[in-house]
């Protein structure tokens, strides 16, 4: 059967979006690390939180098309969401999470609903707008937010009233790795399904897109809207596993690292974030230890070449090796 | 008097001082092979445009089957059966061939939105677009990317992808353009197998493939329908060979 042209030329078209056993790599090497490297499990949470972060940028810019330098907004309204509700009386994990992504996600819609008119420059512009004005509202608001000293007083309680958040980072290592696993199981579903094939569809020819019949704003705004709930679920992994909140989780510099990092992953593969973001903390972690000056200028070196020498980032290198 | 295909009265569009479309009345046929030609800037892009509702008329109405669809946009024109191509290939250059045509189909089937099942269930709508990829003599290339592609064989994907749509009015905006003459014939073959029963208005600059395909001619100058008919009669028309023709005879 599988040997008439017509089937195979079918069959292989629709296995691209079957798993793939590759995919199961970075689960596995990150079970591995929770026994090996005993103790950097708070680094690891952290990184886990910031991947679900630079993946959730992935699907605006690297899917939608969307470029964006206001990410940040999402994942700042997270954590203060998430923060808030914890140093005021309800420091349960799960609901504060889910409320914080909700939170985010409302906040993408309505602010997507407006700027999502514009394209190019202008859109750029304007996600830059949402996340300064968040900014600035979280740095007037200190009676809620602690405004520049940072919300202080987070009680975070223990998942489902058993595991107590340590000071080893145990149970924050394991809840930030099941939360990105889910975040990704939403996010890799999306982009393989009809809905996630038209956003590509759009990124490659809007014009076309308009011209087979597809509602191209509308599906902008839901993608732009899920984007925004696993940035705000990121944010809230941050601010309950550090018990802390300050305003940089909505600064420019946020959204910006967000890009070096999905940039040097690779952008539109859905991997880049979990290439990029362990890449990126590691070299920093690394460049500032060796040389606590200028070591900003090595990071800034190190994305001159990528951009240089290895288009598509490190996930793009391979490719081109693979073939 | 039948319904047309498609009908446009009195349909005008200015940009200030400049108007590309003065009162334009006309008529494609249920299953018409009807070309729309005309010199340089007489407005035949513009016309698709309003058609297609890329551009809002400044007055007028065009109506789809009887239906009146200027108030409509352009996604909700293309639910009605109303498909076109453009003069400039635009497609899916990093998809493959196959799914630049599947896109089209998902979205005509309306599952295009559909957000948690992978694209590859839906196999019906990708054996579709190959079978339709065959038809055009594309199969071989359906899992390439389309900017691997020969610029003649991108030209056919930009048919596809339109016929995907199921479109009851196909309007060709100048399907041969960009392709070497000689080459122009695998074009012309495609579009004489298509389906009868598609209406069909091709805009276009060659007129040997203008003269082979139609049964109906409209020319178009500065905006406006300067006469329509049959090739012979519009071949024959001095006014014609005087603003178009004749023009390029010298």
């Amino acid at each position: 059967m599988a040997s008439d042209p017509r089937s195979a030329a079918i069959d292989a078209f629709a296995r691209r979006h079957r798993y793939h056993r590759l995919e199961a790599v970075p689960w596995l090497i990150a079970v591995a690390l929770y026994f090996a490297l005993p103790g950097y499990l708070p680094l690891g949470a952290q990184i886990f939180a910031t991947i679900l972060f630079v993946l959730s940028a992935d699907l605006v810019l690297g899917y939608a098309g969307i470029v964006t330098l206001g990410q940040a907004a999402f994942f700042g309204t997270g954590a203060y969401a998430a923060g808030i509700l914890a140093a005021n009386g309800w420091g349960e994990p799960l609901s504060g999470l889910l409320f914080a992504s909700a939170m985010a996600a409302v906040v993408g819609f309505l602010s997507g609903l407006i700027i999502l008119r514009t394209s190019g420059l202008a859109l750029l512009m304007q996600t830059l707008v949402v996340a300064t004005t968040l900014y600035e509202a979280a740095n007037k608001a200190s009676f809620l937010t602690g405004g520049d000293d940072g919300l202080q007083g987070m009680e975070v309680w223990p998942i489902f009233g058993l595991f107590r958040f340590d000071m080893f980072g145990r149970v924050a290592y394991v809840y930030c790795l099941v939360v990105l696993f889910l975040g990704w199981l939403v996010a890799r579903q999306l982009v393989h399904s009809p809905f996630g094939r038209s956003l590509t569809g759009a990124r490659e020819n809007t014009g076309r897109m308009h011209a087979i019949g597809a509602p191209v704003a509308f599906r902008r705004l839901i993608v732009y809207t899920i984007s925004a709930a696993l940035a705000g679920a990121s944010g809230a992994l941050i601010a309950q596993t550090t018990s802390f909140v300050g305003l940089t989780s909505l600064s420019l510099e946020r959204s910006g690292n967000a890009l070096i990092m999905l940039i040097i992953g690779g952008v539109g593969r859905l991997y880049g974030a979990f290439i990029g973001v362990p890449l990126f903390m590691v070299a920093q972690d690394r460049f500032s230890e060796v040389d606590p000056v200028y070591w900003y200028f090595w990071l800034g070196l190190l994305m001159v070449v990528v951009v240089v020498f290895a288009r598509g980032g490190v996930l793009g290198l391979f490719e081109r090796f693979w073939r | 008097m039948t319904e047309a295909a498609l009908e446009t009265r009195g349909l005008s569009k200015s940009f200030g001082a400049l108007s590309v479309a003065n009162g334009i009345d006309f008529r494609l046929e249920k299953g018409a092979r009807h070309a729309l030609i005309g010199p340089n800037g007489a407005g035949k892009t513009s016309f698709v445009n309003l058609v297609t509702g890329v551009l809002r008329p400044s007055g007028g109405t065009i109506h789809l089957d009887g239906a009146d669809i200027t108030d409509l946009a352009q996604s909700a024109r293309v639910k009605c059966g109303l498909a076109r191509t453009f003069q400039i290939n635009a497609l899916f250059r990093r998809l493959c061939v196959l799914e630049n045509v599947t896109l089209a189909i998902a979205e005509r089937e309306g599952v295009a939105g559909v957000l948690l099942r992978p694209a590859g269930c839906y196999r019906a709508i990708i054996e579709e677009a190959y079978d339709l990829l065959e038809t055009l003599g594309l199969a071989d290339h359906a899992l390439q990317p389309v900017n691997a592609l020969a610029y003649g064989r991108q030209r056919l994907v930009e048919i596809a992808v339109a016929l995907g749509l199921a479109p009851k009015v196909l309007l060709l905006d100048e399907p041969a353009a960009g392709i070497p003459s000689g080459e122009s014939g695998i074009v012309v073959s495609v579009i004489e197998r298509l389906p009868a029963d598609i209406a069909m208005l091709i805009i276009e600059h060659d007129m040997d493939l203008v003269f082979r395909l139609a049964t109906t001619i409209t020319v178009l100058v500065q905006g406006s329908v300067l006469v329509e008919g049959p090739p012979e009669a519009i071949a024959g028309d001095r006014r014609v060979r005087e603003v178009y023709l004749g023009e390029r005879a010298r």
